[in-house]
């Protein structure tokens, strides 16, 4: 074990990916010599080499076709997307390319060696172009996966599975975390499952459930309620694509209250989706309406960053609501 | 004769490439380091107060440059990013402009904008995200924009403005304005498919557009030597049959004249033409960067000594145009000033709380103002949470 920060495991992983398996390649804008601005492939072309961690021109949906190119070859192209924010020139070769590789060739070609990496999130002081969480435009892609780890620990053992699965990944890194998180990490190779959720924190009266930079938010709230007598249950549900339902069913049958937490703007938000799912699988144990705390349906803002967020107060509010119905 | 394929057919009866090097650009040079004009350079055609006006700007954002970066490592403000090194480039070119030229730039373009009279408050405002910014509160520092001076809002997601430069000057080539628009970006932004499509759609809606590339150097970390292998940018613009100039981009006169050039052509044929400004940014990318983890101190001491303010003073000084001592002293009143209007623009309060859910669309929707509703009444629970707006809820 090794204390890292999220960054660090981050690397860590990139790092023993690359050694284990050399179609794995590294790029994007910034990554090379520099090691990308928040230095996630820091030292990795000094170790591996530029033809396998490299500098990009300027072009997100040039490092998406080329990543499709690169995968459909049967290589294993990590490309890291600057900014969550500045994924939407690539929209196209990943919603309508990388999603639908396989599908579309009856199997004969797939680009299922991809991952996305790419940072998302508030809290930084960024303003609208610097703090999108743009999970739920992806979560409605079939094709795709989504995952968003929540420690340096997941990050690691996600990051790695999402290496190594056949399918092809967007992984969205919480940037607020990148430094603030640390955690001890297994320095050796392992794995976390991808499309399983945590259940983090056991309790019986409500279920509180949200993902990535979130989770620190849902724990203060819970800490808070606790305080108030009420037990809360915790699940990380890491994968948004495809999301683990079973658990949070089985959480919620036991509880028989559900919030849901996330920073994306409410209206077409994830939650939405999990609320509809749920609702249908647990109806009879339900004993109040589900509960989603999320941004407003506004672009992010800047001056008004505090008023706008998910933050743990209106997660607190939303427990004792979904408890007092 | 025109032919399906819209392309001259030269014959050849060997196979022989077209060198991917094959096109040289010239670069305009007038101006010497040493404030001399070269041997032959054309004439500055510039009278005396738009020279000065000129030089006052680039002064400007060199001082303001100076003080807010200061101010940020002090935490006064989030983030900023400088022009250093840059300031003939977009000052050049904004006083070849009409004053209702459009201005769509990047966000390195602080020249330009002061050109156009944005004010030193309405910097401080925009700076602070305070109540009295154009913007109110809601972009990141330096993402200014101003209707009455005709400089559109930046954005932060580099390329979208080429394109909509194209659409913006053929609306006013549509509209009969005689005017032109004006768009500026980086070397690296050029890499964007956005740069691609604009300067197609521009060349053949012929669109009275002229495409500024910065080219300084650096994308961030990344050189533009592995941004792109092609000469530059300018040779772009042969590709899409649109005229092309290069400049020395710390040169203002070359600067300058290219632009008039360009403008006067753009108009008076509806063509858009591409000038590629060669310049070094010579600080770091923002005030998140630090330039050391990717380039040495040598070679910025270099680009250092290609001053183009420095190179234009000299220049007003032979001309008789300006005095040494009292340049000095307007410099120094003009730190004052800057250091005074910043005090004044930190204590500005944020925008109100309405702000939060404003211009979201032309009249807030429905269900914005339901959340905005329950959110003030959350505030009312918890103020202490929410210092900014809770003392100001009607
Ligand atoms: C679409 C998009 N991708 C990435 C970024 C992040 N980014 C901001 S500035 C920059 C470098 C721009 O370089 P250049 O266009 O040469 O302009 P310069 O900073 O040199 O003036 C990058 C990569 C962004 N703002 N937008
Ligand atoms: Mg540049």
């Amino acid at each position: 074990m090794a204390k890292m920060n999220m960054l660090q495991a981050i690397n860590n992983a990139l790092d023993l990916a690359m050694a284990k398996d050399d179609t794995v390649v590294c790029f994007g804008e910034d990554v090379g010599h520099f090691g990308g601005v928040f230095r996630a492939t820091s030292k990795l072309q000094e170790k591996y080499g530029k033809a396998r961690c490299f500098n990009t021109p300027l072009t997100e949906q040039g490092i998406a076709g080329f990543a499709n190119g690169m995968a459909a070859q049967g290589m294993k192209p990590i490309a890291e997307i600057q900014f969550a924010d500045y994924i939407f020139p690539a929209f196209d070769q990943i919603v309508n390319e990388t999603a639908k590789f396989r599908y579309r060739s009856g199997n004969e070609f797939d680009v299922g060696g991809i991952v996305f990496r790419s940072p998302y999130g508030g809290g930084i002081a960024g303003g609208h172009y610097h703090s999108q969480s743009p999970e739920a435009y992806f979560a409605h892609t079939p094709g795709l996966k989504v995952v968003i780890p929540r420690d340096p620990y997941q990050a690691k053992g996600l990051l790695l599975a999402s290496i190594a699965s056949p399918d092809p990944v967007i992984f969205f890194e919480p940037k607020k975390l990148y430094r603030a998180s640390t955690g001890e990490v297994p320095e050796d190779y392992y794995e976390i499952e991808l499309g399983k959720a945590e259940v983090v924190q056991q309790g019986k009266d409500v279920t509180v459930l949200a993902w990535g930079a979130q989770m620190e938010i849902v724990d203060k709230a819970v800490a808070m309620a606790q305080e108030q007598g009420v037990s809360c249950e915790v699940i990380d549900l890491r994968s948004i694509l495809p999301w683990d339902a079973d658990t949070v069913a089985a959480s919620v049958q036991k509880t028989g209250r559900l919030v849901i937490n996330h920073e994306a703007p409410l209206t077409g938000g994830f939650a939405g989706e999990i609320a509809a799912t749920i609702q249908k699988m647990c109806f009879l144990y339900l004993e109040s309406p589900i509960e989603r705390v999320c941004g407003l349906d506004t672009p992010y803002p800047l001056a008004l960053e505090k008023e706008y967020v998910a933050d743990h107060l209106k997660t607190y509010e939303a427990i004792m609501r979904s408890v007092k119905f | 004769m025109t032919n399906p394929n819209n392309a001259t057919i030269t014959t050849v009866h060997t196979a022989a490439f077209t060198a991917g090097d094959a096109l040289k650009i010239p670069t305009l040079r007038i101006l010497q380091d040493d404030g001399n004009l070269y041997d032959g350079a054309d004439k500055p055609t510039l009278d005396k107060d738009t020279a000065l006006k000129m030089y006052d700007t680039m002064v400007f954002t060199r001082v303001l440059d100076e003080r807010m970066l200061a101010a940020q490592r002090q935490g006064r403000i989030s983030f900023y990013m400088q022009c250093l090194g840059e300031e003939a480039t977009t000052v050049g070119s904004a006083a070849a402009l009409d004053e209702q030229d459009m201005i769509m730039a990047q966000y390195r373009e602080q020249g330009a904008l002061r050109y156009r009279g944005f004010s030193l408050e309405q910097f401080m405002n925009q700076l602070f995200s305070n109540e009295k910014d154009l913007g109110k509160g809601r972009q990141m520092p330096v993402h200014y924009g101003s209707k009455d001076i005709y400089y559109m809002t930046i954005s932060s997601p580099l390329g979208t403005q080429i394109p909509q430069a194209s659409g913006y000057a053929y609306a006013q080539k549509l509209r009969g304005l005689a005017k032109t628009t004006i768009c500026y970006f980086g070397e690296g932004a050029a890499s964007e498919g956005d740069f691609h499509a604009g300067l197609n759609m521009a060349a053949v809606h012929k669109a009275p557009v002229l495409f500024f590339c910065r080219n300084n150097g650096y994308a961030i970390s990344t050189p533009a030597n592995e941004q792109f292998v092609g000469d530059g940018i300018a040779c772009r613009a042969v590709g899409y049959g649109m005229k092309a100039l290069r400049v020395d981009g710390a040169d203002i006169l070359a600067v300058y004249q290219a632009t008039k050039m360009a403008r006067e052509h753009a108009l008076k044929h509806n063509e858009p033409v591409l000038i590629e400004a060669m310049a070094y940014r010579l600080g770091a990318h923002s005030s998140s960067d630090d330039p050391s983890g990717y380039r040495s101190k040598e070679e910025e001491e270099i680009w250092r000594k290609t001053d183009p303010i420095s190179r234009f003073k000299l220049w007003l000084v032979k001309q008789g145009w300006l005095d040494e001592d009292a340049d000095k002293a307007k410099i120094e009143k003009l730190r004052t000033e800057i250091l005074d209007a910043l005090k004044v623009a930190e204590k500005v309060a944020k925008p109100g709380i309405e702000h939060l859910i404003s211009d979201v669309y032309q009249q807030p929707i429905p269900a914005l103002q339901q959340q905005l509703d329950e959110l003030k009444q959350h505030i009312r629970k918890y103020p202490d949470a929410y210092p900014v707006t809770s003392g100001r809820m009607d």
